[in-house]
């Protein structure tokens, strides 16, 4: 907040012009809050309503109160296209905040964008700022920047043949592609691409075929949910003496929890949420985050997740976009999102263009290994 | 060589499940030609009752028989409340009111627990036993084990006891079981709450190995549903060879194949197999009785 206060200023001189006046500010979310994606949409949502509260509570936007409008879309992107649509055109919300996942992303952005309302996306794909949707926004990192991550990490180790074990749903399948498409330029090589579907109970097939390889010196395994937790137990179980990564997407105390005592050694690139306590004091990053993870877990009697940063950085974002532009016009809010540059948020440093709606780079993910049953920084 | 060995531990380990949730199928099938799709709910029930238990405090040894029992009350219920008022109906009616039962208990568990992923120690230690270079875990020999277990109890149950054959003549002719006197409404509720306890023994077998959420039941009952139909549905035998068959041709085609095409080859040896043996492997030979 107080990076923006300077701005306030700015702002209220706008309101004497800015046309619609600034009244109930409508802000919507569709989130996957059951479901599937559950894991991602609950927390969020809990991010959301906890911030909600906070600005309220400090006066609100340039002295309006913000409504958060929030419908569960279930995981189902034609659910949450529905929804899309009430929101726009029943509540007539000025900014979406929302979308779990990339399904429901893709199919809810072209709603938001033709009614010229900004739309904040808390989904990983890189295919949701690229081609640039003038409207479309995320926060999140994409699977490519976790792809480089782990590339960077193997060149630094001097590794350089790899094999893939993938997740065939929506997330797994995209980093796997990601993984395919950039391993050329950290010279990496994929002797083996094995895949498993969401719900298998056992990767032990594959990965004896994948550690049968000539030449493979490390294992990489883009997925989320149970199978990531399975395939760390079974490279266990195997006694396969080679790297193993996990990707962000099980990024969370759950998973060690899940994984056991086969996690240790596992490594994965993740956001500075996990590892509040490793952080410098003088990490950019490290008031943010202890701040952000202080209150959520005051609130709600549950340790914080990375998930829930992502809605953390969308609503400051969209917050004080809404502040600089003063008024609830769409187009105003939509130049002062694609504006925001050096700001930190819990996620990394945001520098959006127009050429970029996301604005990370690499450095906004931490390469974690866990050593015994808990987060450690690599670098 | 170890490779092999390595796809035929992991593929009858696997198969074992798939082969406990078949015979849970096969059961409620002899009793009433119903197949009964809430099948895979009854494992979930088994996973998440223990590892909720467990995670309360409870011991595992008395968990596990808590969640057994929960189950078995549970598809009790399901006989009382859904299957037996709609008597009359024909079995594509009651078929279609278990799916809705699934869904109904899919839906319950997301709220009585949580949805998150849940899982228990292993029984007996976590470290794997190595065999010939390839390894099981000791979870898995209990998978088998208690496949082995119920499917020799169960064989004795039908064919040697009383209740038993009251429950395959029921199966065979419900008319003229109820004329030599037996209550074949009984036989329907002794034959769900036996699915369901052998379906929840699956889960909780097999939960520190798979891990279990509120939603793992569709997936359970579709792979335990086609290894019934391999072996042929309503024989005992034919569901363990059915599922150990399955859990052996998806590791198989992981390890030499593509593990892309895991689902799609096991599906189609299973469709072969239907061309060829209509009734499955170990079927009773359809004869239409006029």
């Amino acid at each position: 907040m107080r990076l923006f206060s300077k701005t306030v200023v700015a702002g209220g001189l706008l309101l004497l012009a800015a046309d619609p006046a600034l009244a109930e500010i409508r802000i919507g979310s569709v989130l996957s809050v059951t479901g599937p994606a559950s894991f991602l949409g609950d927390p969020e949502l809990k991010t959301l309503e906890m911030l909600v509260e906070e600005v309220n509570a400090a006066g609100g936007i340039n002295g309006e109160e913000i409504a958060l409008i929030h419908y569960d879309d279930g995981g189902d992107a034609n659910q949450a296209r529905t929804l899309a649509t009430r929101l726009v055109e029943d509540d007539e919300v000025i900014a979406v905040i929302g979308g779990s996942t990339t399904g429901v992303t893709l199919a809810v952005a072209p709603v938001f964008e033709e009614a010229g309302i900004p739309f904040i996306s808390l989904a990983g794909a890189v295919s949701i700022i690229n081609p640039v949707n003038p409207w479309v926004f995320k926060t999140p990192h994409t699977d490519r920047m976790a792809c480089e991550k782990i590339f960077t990490d193997l060149n630094a180790r001097g590794l350089s043949q790899i094999g893939l074990i993938s997740g065939q749903g929506g997330f797994g399948s995209s980093m796997r592609e990601q993984c395919l498409d950039v391993a050329g330029d950290f010279g990496i090589e994929v002797l083996a691409d094995e895949t498993y579907a969401p719900r298998d109970s056992d990767m032990t097939p594959q990965l004896t075929s994948i550690a049968a390889t000539d030449g493979i010196e490390a294992v990489v395994n883009p997925g989320f949910g149970q199978g990531p937790a399975i395939v760390t137990r079974n490279f266990a179980q195997l006694g396969i003496e080679l790297p193993l990564y996990q990707s962000h997407g099980v990024a969370s105390d759950a998973f060690i929890e899940l994984a056991g005592e086969s996690a240790n050694g596992v490594r994965l690139p993740g956001s500075a949420t996990l590892i509040v306590d490793l952080l410098a004091e003088d990490d950019p990053q490290h008031d943010v985050v202890t701040a952000y993870r202080d209150a959520f877990e005051g609130h709600f009697d549950e340790p914080v997740s990375t998930f829930g940063g992502y809605a953390h950085d969308a609503f400051w974002i969209m917050v004080s976009a809404i502040e600089t532009a003063g008024s609830t016009d769409g187009e105003a809010i939509r130049q002062a999102i694609e504006a925001t540059t050096g700001w930190v948020g819990v996620t990394g440093e945001f520098n959006m263009s127009p050429e970029d709606h996301m604005g990370l780079d690499l450095s906004a993910f931490r390469m974690l290994e866990i050593v015994d049953g808990d987060w450690t920084l690599v670098e | 060589m170890s490779e092999f060995l390595q796809y035929v531990l992991s593929g009858t380990t696997v198969g074992a499940v798939y082969a406990l949730i078949a015979l849970g199928f096969t059961l409620i099938y002899n009793a009433s030609t119903v197949v009964n799709f809430a099948q895979g709910e009854f494992v979930m029930i088994g996973g998440m009752v223990t590892a909720f238990l467990f995670a309360a405090g409870t011991p595992l040894w008395l968990a596990a028989p808590t969640a057994i029992v929960v189950a078995a009350i549970v598809g009790i219920l399901l006989n009382k409340l859904a299957i037996e008022p709609a008597r009359g109906a024909s079995v594509i009616s009651l078929i279609v009111i278990t799916i809705g039962a699934s869904i109904f208990l899919r839906g319950l568990a997301g709220i009585v627990f949580d949805k998150q992923i849940h899982r228990f120690p292993a029984f007996t230690g976590e470290d794997p036993i190595a065999v010939f270079g390839a390894t099981i875990l000791p979870q898995g020999l209990w998978v088998l084990g208690g496949g082995a277990a119920v499917l020799v109890g169960l064989y004795l149950f039908l064919t040697r006891s009383i209740v038993g054959k009251a429950v395959m003549a029921t199966a065979n002719n419900r008319l003229a079981a109820k004329l030599v006197g037996i209550n074949t409404n009984s036989m329907m509720t002794l034959s769900f709450g036996l699915s369901a306890a052998i379906g929840a023994l699956a889960g909780v077998l097999a939960t520190p190995i798979t891990l279990v959420a509120y939603d793992v039941g569709v997936g359970m009952a579709l792979k335990g549903f086609a290894a019934a139909m391999l072996g042929g549905m309503g024989s005992p035998v034919g569901a363990i060879v059915g599922g150990l068959l399955l859990g052996l041709i998806e590791a198989m085609t992981a390890g030499y194949l593509s593990s892309e095409y895991k689902d799609a080859v096991a599906f189609i040896v299973i469709l072969i197999v239907l061309f060829v043996m209509p009734s499955g492997l170990f079927g009773p030979r359809s004869v239409e009785r006029v």
